[in-house]
């Protein structure tokens, strides 16, 4: 590739400026960073290793949870604090406690998504093609049934998260670098990880499951270290946004399985999946589309993003990056060699 | 849990409420179920919209009460007229999408799913609505079990619908084509059939039995523009569960999954009457799996 | 060539800040003679009917206050205009939108959105801002346990909801020689922070007068049937039914009821007026007892809409397609008084000084009295219980304020 260290000081720039130069967008930014990493995390499975999950939105909500109840649980009794009469105990957090939860919140939120990662990789990796898209949406959704009906964490009721110790300013920014910091790390990760011989045995696996099998890759390990890699920093998106947001509930705020776990596919397929800057520009460009419509079309913006997904998947599936690298092929470091390329697909190297 | 189990041990007869309701809410289950698994097996698309046809079914209904007709009436409009919506989107989005990866499909009607909500949304207000039937409502038992004329009607009309799409299936020359481009496509298209056509019109006729399915819903349950998920849900569950081009499999399929939806509403709690649904989903893809798994040889 | 592929994220994510700015419109808290206040409130999903309900309330008093001359401040008279976003029903939207109306279109007075749900989002994020907000619709008590001091709440809380009708079944059961205790009591409330909240309340009221809980469930969200619930309440024969999920348990509840024959002879169900129950139902929905913020037939009064029934009227004329008027609208118009109210007290925009002049707010309106405890709740304003009698709304419970008797038990159909 030529001169992406532009690109990435571009970003790095822009990322570590943005609430100066944006102060009142702090928060619709620090959102646009956990929608890049969820592309970013999504295109893992789907569009590296060619297993379409509609279902990864489960380890963001799980993360949620589980920094909420170590937040919690570092000073509280949980089921007390989620009880109505606990409601009063919100606020009393000192920033020494509230900082250590949080600190162990995340780190259990990760942690704890990788092993559940494990735990379904041995169920759900049976299934194949559009089994597993289904088997996995079914997983998210009976995930915020589930935990709708579990008492411990509030049940239905939701739970308030501690309240930040300081001032809101602060707290605006004290969470985007840490919404930046995970999806660059996402990034960097990721990169690195396709680059490796790991990176070639999913893209194998994508390409013929029976044959990279064949070929002596453990395709199962495999399958469960990338599936792993996604829960790892969906986790720790699910903890920042829960904090960000205050007040957590299962359906719509910790498992919006019809909401975000649909728009992290829609985002790795506009900006054109297998690719590593793909997902990344198709969350810039929906995100600003989705911010656009819902000021500009109130009460047609869901119209406007189902026409959106349709025209993506229908007429437009290769994607931004996939039709800029048909139309500049020598930008993306492609040689076309006409005789062979007659007839087969044109494959790339980024 | 415990205790709700000796209630029904201690009156029997609740159980015959539970299982009649199951069974003739199974019954609507089963029409869009049928479709889905003729979409699905005759041009392997997965329709995520199937609720949303179902609502918009639904929604016949209710417009037919407003004019102050009865809703049963709506039946004949909401066919007609869901065949040639589907027809329409046929053209425009699944004709499109049909040579493509599997993943495509589950997509793009994902997208048709959210422009029909909302599009219901904004023609008929956010409003939960019903269809009032007025038909007379028995109780057999002493009073323990009450069954609604509408619902045995509703049964009685599925049966029929599901009747003739099987005998239509059979013997008309279009329903022959259908099924043999759901063999394959290429010899079809080979002897002759206008393949293009016979998905336009599988389509069409799911869209149009999912309406039916909707107006008949309407008038047992409640309607909402964006209700149409649990029922996609549903469809799913039974099409998996039964097979594709498993006509009887998808209908005891359909029936089950209303039983066990009222029994564990019942003992488990209504929390938890969803949840069954689609733990019911990933345990029969668990099943299929295992079953399959026998007939693999991998070294792992 | 090298240079458009520099160019081409690079154009996406310099055109981020230009679309940034383009998606969001300039606002001033008070440009020229308009102030404006600000609402993310749900048009679409779950809470949408009622969102609706509420917006319609908002809009209504809004002109109407135009009209009768504005806001005035400094002599000087405004005209009041609400920005609206859609917070889709869910509290991770809430925020946000919040955050935006704040920060970018530089709101400074809010009004509440619908459902306890997203104001239990909104209420840390106007709190951390400093920013007053004064919401119509988030009847949680846990509230106004946290000691948020931006917050101020037109409506009751929600634990007394269904008080008046536990009174009201102990009285009744003490009266026909029965204790209290005997009452056997079945619930269904739908699993969210609302209705959840209003099932707290109601466990504490049983637990006062003994009372046995017998069947405990929690609808699901996507609600549209509850037969398994109303078989296993046919089952065990409670005295008293209580149902609370927003006006679509009250739709499923009306239809299944009616359809199961369900005889138990006390049904309580919050949102009647918001699902439209008698224009749905009609004689099917007869001698359900339904707890409401406000009813047309109080006599209360004041500036503005004058009395209740003015209101009413008013509001008919104004939307045709309504037949009663819910409570959820009236009480989004009560909050826009209050508004007022507290702009002309303070005499001044200053987001401190005008929630001074909230928090000392005192106001006859046609929704009834307002006046804020120190939590920001409104102590002065009942709730009442009405029953449908023959099709209307007829107030039964608390004494003071009834206007027909109870009809006990209620004719099963």
């Amino acid at each position: 590739m030529i001169k992406e260290k532009y690109l990435h000081a571009g970003l790095l720039v822009f990322g570590v400026l943005a609430p100066f130069l944006f102060p009142n967008y702090t928060v619709q930014i620090s959102l646009l960073w956990i929608m890049i990493l969820f592309a970013l995390t999504w295109d893992t499975l789907g569009g590296q290793m060619g297993y379409n999950s509609l279902g990864n939105i489960v380890f963001f909500g799980v993360g949620m949870y589980i920094s909420a109840i170590v937040q919690i649980g570092v000073v509280y009794d949980v089921a007390l604090y989620t009880s109505p009469d606990g409601a009063a105990l919100t606020g009393n957090f000192a920033p020494a406690q509230y900082y250590t939860g949080l600190a162990l919140g995340i780190l259990a939120a990760a942690v704890g998504c990788v092993i559940l990662a494990v735990l379904f990789s041995q169920v759900f990796f049976g299934l194949r093609g559009p089994y597993f898209a289904i088997g996995t949406l079914g997983l998210a959704l009976a995930a915020g049934e589930l935990v709708g009906a579990w008492d411990y964490v509030g049940g239905g009721g939701g739970i308030a998260l501690p309240v930040f110790p300081s001032d809101p300013k602060s707290q605006g920014i004290f969470f985007y670098y840490l919404c930046l910091v995970s999806a660059l790390a996402t990034y960097v990760f990721l990169r690195w990880l396709y680059n490796t011989r790991f990176g070639l045995a999913i893209n194998a696996i994508r390409d013929d499951e029976e044959k990279a099998e064949a070929m002596g890759i453990h395709t199962k390990r495999h399958k469960t270290a990338a599936w792993c890699t996604s829960a790892f920093f969906l986790g720790i998106s699910g903890a920042l946004f829960g904090n960000m947001t205050g007040f957590i509930e299962p359906l719509e705020v910790a498992f919006p399985t019809i909401t975000f776990g649909i728009f992290m596919v829609a985002m790795a397929l506009l900006g054109g999946k297998g690719t590593l800057w793909g997902p990344i520009l198709g969350a810039i460009v929906f995100h600003l589309i989705k911010e656009v419509t819902w000021t500009y079309l109130l009460g047609w913006q869901w119209i406007a993003l189902g026409t959106l997904i349709i025209i993506n998947v229908v007429y437009f599936q290769q994607g931004i990056l996939g039709w800029a690298r048909d139309k500049w092929p020598d930008l993306f470091g492609l040689t076309v060699d006409e005789a062979m390329s007659s007839g087969s697909e044109k494959r790339g190297s980024s | 849990m415990w205790d709700n189990i000796m209630v029904l041990a201690a009156a029997p007869v609740f159980n015959v409420q539970l299982i009649l309701d199951g069974l003739f809410i199974g019954a609507i289950f089963a029409l869009a179920g049928y479709g889905l698994a003729l979409v699905w097996g005759v041009m392997n698309v997965k329709n995520l919209a199937q609720g949303e046809l179902v609502i918009m079914g639904g929604y016949f209904a209710y417009v037919m009460t407003q004019l102050g007709l009865h809703p049963l009436l709506a039946l004949i409009p909401a066919f007609a007229i869901m065949f040639g919506f589907g027809w329409l989107v046929y053209k425009i989005i699944i004709s499109k999408v049909i040579e493509r990866d599997l993943f495509t499909s589950l997509l793009a009607t994902f997208g048709l799913a959210l422009v029909i909500q909302q599009g219901l949304n904004l023609a008929f207000g956010p409003e939960v609505q019903t269809a009032q039937s007025g038909m007379e409502i028995r109780s057999i038992f002493g009073g323990n079990v009450t069954v609604a004329d509408i619902r045995v009607l509703s049964l009685i009309l599925c049966a029929i619908l599901a009747g003739l799409v099987v005998l239509f299936m059979k013997h008309s020359r279009m329903g022959q084509a259908i099924r043999a481009t759901s063999q394959d496509p290429r010899a079809a298209r080979v002897m002759g059939i206008d393949t293009e056509k016979v998905y336009a019109f599988t389509f069409a006729l799911n869209a149009a039995i999912c309406g039916a399915a909707g107006v008949l819903i309407s008038m047992i349950w409640v309607i909402q523009p964006f209700y149409g998920v649990p029922h996609s849900i549903r469809a799913f569950v039974v099409v998996t569960a039964a097979g594709l081009g498993n006509l009887p499999g998808v209908i005891i399929a359909a029936l089950g999954l209303g039983v066990a939806e009222q029994y564990s509403g019942f003992v488990l709690g209504a929390e938890f009457q969803q949840a069954t649904v689609v733990m019911l989903l990933i345990f029969v893809l668990m099943w299929r799996q295992f079953q399959m798994s026998k007939n693999r040889q991998v070294v792992q | 060539m090298t240079t458009k592929m520099k160019t081409l994220p690079f154009a996406v994510l310099s055109a981020s800040a230009l679309a940034l700015a383009l998606a969001a419109p300039a606002y001033a808290k008070v440009e020229g003679d308009t102030i404006t206040l600000g609402s993310a409130i749900s048009f679409t999903g779950k809470y949408s009917t009622n969102g609706i309900h509420a917006k319609n309330g908002y809009d209504l008093a809004v002109k109407q206050i135009n009209a009768a001359g504005g806001v005035k401040v400094g002599g000087k008279s405004y005209k009041l205009k609400i920005v609206y976003y859609d917070d889709e029903s869910t509290p991770a939207r809430t925020g946000q939108l919040l955050e935006r109306l704040i920060n970018q279109d530089g709101v400074k007075f809010m009004l509440g959105p619908y459902s306890s749900a997203t104001t239990k989002a909104a209420a840390p994020i106007i709190e951390k801002y400093k920013i007053p907000m004064v919401e119509a619709e988030g009847a949680s008590r846990s509230l106004f346990t946290k000691g948020y001091k931006y917050l101020f709440a037109v409506l009751s809380t929600s634990e007394q909801y269904l008080a008046s009708t536990i009174a009201l079944a102990a009285q009744i059961a003490e009266k026909s020689g029965k204790k209290a205790s005997d009452v056997k009591v079945a619930m269904a409330f739908e699993n969210d922070p609302f209705s959840q909240d209003v099932r707290a309340g109601v466990i504490e009221d049983v637990k006062k007068f003994g009372m046995k809980i017998i069947i405990d469930d929690k609808l699901p969200r996507d609600l549209n049937d509850m037969s398994a619930t109303l078989t296993k309440t046919k089952a065990l024969k409670p005295d008293l039914l209580l149902v609370s999920g927003h006006s679509k348990g009250a739709v499923t509840a009306g239809r299944q009821i009616q359809e199961m024959k369900i005889a138990v002879p006390m049904i309580a169900l919050t949102h009647c007026e918001a699902g439209k129950l008698v224009s749905k139902f009609g004689a099917a929905v007869d001698d359900f007892l339904c707890p409401t913020q406000w009813a047309e037939t109080l006599s209360y009064k004041g500036d503005l809409f004058g009395t209740a029934a003015d209101y009413d009227k008013l509001f008919k004329a104004t939307f045709a397609n309504y037949k009663n008027v819910p409570y959820q609208s009236a009480q989004a118009s009560a909050a826009v008084m209050v508004w007022k109210a507290a702009f002309e007290n303070a005499q001044s925009f200053d987001t401190e000084k005008v929630r001074d002049a909230l928090s000392a707010v005192e106001l006859n309106t046609f929704y009834g009295k307002i006046k804020f405890s120190s939590a920001g709740n409104n102590i002065a304003k009942p709730m009442v219980l009405r029953q449908i009698q023959n099709g209307t709304y007829n107030v039964v419970a608390p004494a003071e304020w009834a206007s027909h008797k109870v009809n006990y038990p209620r004719k099963a159909n």
